[in-house]
C-alpha cells in the first residue's frame, strides 16, 4: 500500500519537472499560460519532450514566439493554429478527432467492443452445456483411470 | 484453425512494430505540400544591401535548402551539393539559418558555394515559418511558388537521384 501510495505521488511529480526547463518571463500570467499550453505540445527535436520541458534550441525559440503572441493578444487556439500550419498535427500531443484519426480515437473503444462480444459469446456457449447425467458405469471407468495413474 | 489464431494475431502486430521500427522519426510530414511557400525577404549573407525573397523565383522551380554553418550534416551535404551545382540547372537557394556566431560568409568562400543565393535568416524566424526542425532540410518549390517536396536530413547521392530527381523530372524541370 505505501509503494502504491509512493508511486502515485512519483507520478504526479513528473509535470513539475516538465516546468523546470522554462525560464522565467516577467509576465506571471503570461508565462503560466504559455507553460500549460507548451506543455500539450510536441518538442520537434526531441520528440518525446514536450515544448514546455525542453532544452532544446528551437523549442526555446518556439517558447518566445507563444509569448510573443500570448502578448499581443492572441487566444491559445490562434496560437496553437500558428503552430499547426507551420508543424503540423505532429506538434499537438492530443490529435485533433478527423476522419484520419478516428481509427486512433475510437481504437479502444473498438478493441472494447470486441472484447465485449468475445466475452459473450464465451459465456453464452458455456451456459449452452448442460448438465449431463453420468450412469455408474462412466465413475466406475473414471476412477479406474484415476486408479491406473498412481 | 482455431489455435493458429493467436499465431496470426502474433504476426500481424510483429508485421506493425517492424514497420515502426523501420520508419524514420524525423521524416514528420509538412503540412506545406501543395501549399505556397511562405514569402519572406531577407537579406544575403556577404552583401547585406541585397535580399532574397521567394517571388524573385517565381516561374522556376528551385530547391530550399536550409543549412547553418554550425551543422555537421550540412558539411557532409556541402559536397554533394557543390557537385549538383555544376551538373544540373536547378537553382539551390540556401536558406543560412540561426546562423548567430556569422560564419557563413568566410566558409562559403573557403569552401566554396553551390547556392545562387544565400538568404540570412540570423533569427532562425523564416525556417520557423517554413516548418524547419532542424537543418539540413530541403524544399522543392514549382514555378508558381507552391511546395512540392520535403526532405528532411543531407541529400546524399542515392537521396537526389531515387527521391529529388524523379520529383524534379516529374515537374517539368
Amino acid at each position: 500500500m505505501k509503494s502504491l501510495l509512493f508511486s502515485l505521488l512519483l507520478a504526479l511529480s513528473i509535470p513539475a519537472w516538465a516546468e523546470e526547463a522554462a525560464p522565467i518571463g516577467e509576465d506571471p500570467v503570461i508565462e503560466q499560460r504559455m507553460i500549460k499550453l507548451s506543455e500539450e505540445l510536441r518538442c520537434l527535436v526531441c520528440q518525446n519532450e514536450s515544448l514546455a520541458g525542453s532544452h532544446a534550441e528551437l523549442a526555446e525559440d518556439l517558447r518566445r514566439e507563444i509569448r510573443t503572441q500570448m502578448k499581443a493578444g492572441k487566444n491559445d487556439k490562434e496560437v496553437i493554429t500558428y503552430l499547426t500550419t507551420r508543424y503540423g498535427d505532429f506538434v499537438l500531443y492530443r490529435p485533433p478527432f478527423k476522419p484520419v484519426t478516428f481509427l486512433l480515437w475510437l481504437g479502444p473503444v473498438l478493441f472494447l467492443g470486441l472484447g465485449a462480444g468475445i466475452w459473450y459469446m464465451t459465456l453464452k456457449k458455456r451456459r449452452a452445456l448442460k448438465d449431463e447425467p453420468v450412469d455408474e458405469q462412466q465413475l466406475a471407468a473414471a476412477a479406474q483411470l484415476l486408479e491406473d495413474k498412481k | 484453425m482455431k489455435r493458429w489464431l493467436p499465431l496470426v494475431v502474433f504476426l500481424v502486430l510483429v508485421g506493425f512494430f517492424a514497420k515502426g521500427l523501420f520508419l524514420n522519426p524525423r521524416e514528420v510530414p509538412s503540412p506545406f505540400i501543395g501549399k505556397a511557400a511562405p514569402a519572406f525577404s531577407l537579406p544575403l549573407v556577404g552583401d547585406a544591401n541585397a535580399s532574397f525573397s521567394p517571388e524573385n523565383m517565381k516561374g522556376k522551380i528551385w530547391l530550399l535548402n536550409v543549412w547553418a554553418p554550425w551543422c555537421v550534416s550540412c558539411r557532409q551535404e556541402h559536397g554533394v551539393l557543390m557537385e549538383l551545382a555544376q551538373t544540373q540547372t536547378v537553382p539551390i537557394v540556401g536558406l543560412n539559418w540561426k546562423d548567430k556566431s556569422r560564419e557563413a560568409e568566410q566558409l562559403l568562400r573557403e569552401q566554396g558555394s553551390p547556392y545562387a543565393a544565400v538568404p540570412d535568416d540570423q533569427t532562425g524566424m523564416v525556417g520557423i515559418d517554413y516548418g524547419v526542425t532542424g537543418t539540413p532540410e530541403t524544399y522543392i518549390i514549382d514555378q508558381a511558388g507552391i511546395v512540392r517536396m520535403k526532405h528532411v536530413g543531407p541529400i546524399s547521392p542515392d537521396v537526389w537521384k531515387d527521391k529529388i530527381e524523379p520529383k524534379l523530372k516529374e515537374l517539368g524541370a
